[in-house]
């Protein structure tokens, strides 16, 4: 034996889902209508519907390294991690950690609403793996970290959101394990606490510990991680320095997300000025989402073949019905530019993305004292993931439209 | 060398909190080792957690309380008792049928609310299941183990009842916790394999209710297993519960001791329950998270 093994050593890991059975559970009549064929014919199974959501992952992590997996929706960084702490088991391959692993999929996970605070927090940590002995010695550090005081004894139902997860990250972090596995934690709660959170982690990585996390922050795995892995499509595409798979990372999705213009003849106006390319960008870099409640920016590069100035450049969202959703526009919004460069880029800042989950086709127009320049129907298309945005954790029901607000109660004499 | 790795991890899995490293190997599923029942025995305080938890939510918001433990079976007893004592004259080995059958209904009553409650743990637990390792045998087992409480009240409560009534109870009363062991073992091993298939087929939640009263007529409950001719014992008593109620009973009533042949096919059936179990429980396992 080496003086010092990996950590975690995977070998050729892969993961096939069924297309289907994810989702929905079978019904024992179609199961049993189906045994006749497979008894004739074991091939019966349709291989069509197969999907692999990891392909061959072969990673080796040492000791006390802080690992980031970054990769777009879908590439597998859940299933990984989901294998790596065992909730799920690899289709082939096989892996090996050393260590005591602690897994945190999920704040507060087995919170039961009913119990209170304090009940939770023996219950969560047995789920999570501590014993009872390990939760009674750090019981009064776990509360005033989550800084819940006087709610110890309140049932966990009537906390507040960031209550719970306070509660819940409180816990994991004191599992102390020699190996932590984090999905996506730290985007919850507020930026104090996602502070404090993330001091934790490092803390943790300096006593030697092994960090494995999900991420969509890349500002954070730029920050914390030693090491960091891109994933698409189910395999490693890049392994290495953080901010350089960052780069890459972002140098794919922007690449992805860049819709070109430049050939659409589906065009109207005098070509005075041209769009030739847009984008969205989520926290900072090009993406193929925005969120609810988060910013985002619209990005739209033109290109003038005349002097142009004071021009007013809009975007119309449509949702799939073909129903206006929003209009975003500069002149209306008090933006002028007196001198517009040859090329360049109109960026569209949106603090607060007021719009439901859903996919949004944008239409681009530019037009100069009335006159269109260029109008593209159309242009790109635009997908709202879900989000947080009153810091409540709900949305509105479906039927009222596709705008979220934001809004205050309060109650009053009359 | 690797030998000597797999050795290390089953030792140090036992001193945890004083060696390192802890080695876990994870690879696709391989049988019925997957069950892993070292590591659910070290997980058992998980276990327990989980059963207080069922017990401490269940009361939570109820009126009654854990009076509903000692409710159940008497609401049924005076059903029988009406019904099939009065109107039908049903025998009870000599004892008042109202006696007999409420002797009946609390060993049934464990039987039946452990069997239902673990056939949904798995369902009820796909949160947890999707979002953190822990052997997942600790789910319907627990689930199980949170109504052994409400049988330990409801059997002192038959006892004083017993007593008030002018029927103490013989010596043999003391056996009486072992027979509704029994009735727990059968529960958790039916329990475990229907939660397994009602993982992958939510048509279980449907069928439980079905079962349990289909399952309440098979089992000597309202009426004595002499009814059943003697040629059909043998079968009669593939039924697990055939053997724990008579003998409940009799711990209880000093009615007839059941048959030794009784027993050897109440603990055949169990056995037989717990191996489907066992085999099934492990195959939907490998997949749980995937389909629950």
């Amino acid at each position: 034996m080496s003086s010092d093994p990996p950590v975690i050593t995977t070998h050729e890991i892969s993961k096939k889902y069924r297309l289907g059975t994810r989702a929905s559970y079978g019904r024992l009549t179609e199961s049993l209508a189906r045994l006749p064929a497979k008894l004739v014919n074991r091939a019966a199974k349709t291989p069509a519907s197969d999907f692999w959501a990891l392909r061959d992952i072969t990673i080796d992590i040492a000791r006390g390294e802080v690992v980031g997996i970054i990769g777009r929706n879908g590439a597998g960084k859940s299933t990984l991690l989901k294998i790596l702490s065992r909730v799920t088991r690899p289709t082939s391959g096989r892996a090996e950690l050393r260590g005591r692993v602690g897994a945190l999929l999920e704040v507060g996970t087995g919170f039961h609403p009913e119990l209170t605070g304090r009940e939770n927090v023996f219950l969560s940590g047995a789920i999570l793996g501590l014993s009872q002995r390990a939760i009674t010695a750090r019981f009064d550090e776990i509360v005033e970290f989550a800084d819940i005081g006087p709610f110890l004894e309140t049932p966990v139902k009537r906390y507040s959101s960031g209550m719970r997860v306070r509660l819940g990250f409180a816990v994991a972090a004191h599992l102390e394990p020699e190996i932590l596995i984090i999905d996506e934690v730290l985007a919850v709660g507020d930026a104090a606490f996602q502070r404090k959170s993330l001091g934790k982690m490092s803390d943790a990585s300096k006593g030697g510990r092994t960090i494995l996390f999900v991420s969509h922050n890349l500002a954070a795995v730029k920050s914390v991680c030693t090491r960091s892995v891109l994933l698409e499509k189910g395999s490693v595409v890049r392994d290495g320095i953080p901010h350089e798979v960052v780069e890459e990372y972002l140098r794919r999705t922007g690449e992805m997300s860049f819709v070109s213009l430049a050939d659409r003849l589906d065009r109207q106006g005098n070509g005075a000025m041209r769009f030739v390319g847009a984008w969205v960008e989520y926290r900072g870099t090009p993406s193929d989402f925005v969120v609810t409640g988060e910013s985002a920016v619209i990005a739209l590069a033109f290109e003038t073949s005349a002097h142009v100035s004071n021009v007013d450049v809009t975007v119309g969202l449509f949702d799939t019905l073909g129903s206006g959703a929003l209009f975003l526009g500069s002149e209306m919004a008090g933006a002028s530019w007196s001198v517009v460069p040859t090329t360049g880029v109109f960026r569209c800042a949106i603090d607060k993305v007021g719009l439901l989950p859903g996919t949004y086709q944008a239409t681009v127009m530019a037009t100069l004292r009335g006159e269109p320049l260029d109008w593209v129907l159309n242009a790109f298309r635009v997908q709202v993931e879900e989000g947080d945005f009153f810091g409540t954790g709900r949305l509105p029901p479906n039927g009222y439209g596709p705008v979220v607000q934001d809004h205050e109660w309060t109650l009053g004499e009359r | 060398m690797w030998a000597a790795d797999l050795v290390l991890a089953h030792v140090t899995a036992h001193f945890r909190h004083t060696l390192s490293p802890v080695i876990t190997e994870i690879r696709p599923t391989r049988g019925l080792a997957d069950l892993d029942l070292p590591e659910a025995w070290r997980r058992r305080e998980l276990w327990y957690f989980l059963a207080w938890r069922d017990i401490k939510v269940r009361y939570k918001q109820t009126f009654f309380g854990a009076a509903w433990a000692v409710l159940q079976p008497v609401s049924l007893a005076v059903v029988f008792s009406i019904f099939l004592g009065r109107l039908v004259n049903v025998p009870s080995e000599g004892v008042p049928y109202p006696a007999f059958v409420l002797t009946g209904l609390v060993p049934w009553t464990l039987f039946a609310s452990a069997l239902s409650s673990s056939a949904r743990s798995l369902v009820q637990s796909r949160e947890i299941i999707s979002r953190v390792y822990f052997p997942r045998v600790l789910l319907p087992l627990s689930a199980a183990t949170s109504h052994l409480l409400d049988f330990v009240i409801a059997a002192v409560v038959v006892v004083v009842a017993l007593l008030i009534y002018g029927i103490p109870p013989g010596l043999a009363v003391l056996l009486a916790p072992i027979i509704g062991l029994q009735a727990f073992i059968v529960s958790v091993a039916f329990g475990t394999l229907l939660a397994a298939v009602n993982a992958r087929y939510r048509d279980v939640e449907y069928a439980v209710p079905l079962l349990v009263q289909v399952w309440l007529f098979v089992t000597p409950v309202a009426y004595p297993a002499s009814l059943v001719p003697s040629n059909w014992q043998w079968l009669y008593g593939l039924n697990p519960m055939a053997w724990v109620v008579e003998a409940y009973r009799w711990s209880m009533l000093g009615t007839p001791a059941p048959d030794g042949a009784l027993l050897v096919s109440s603990l055949i059936g169990t056995g037989l329950f717990a191996w489907a179990a066992a085999i099934y429980f492990q195959r939907t396992e490998s997949i749980l998270a995937d389909v629950v």
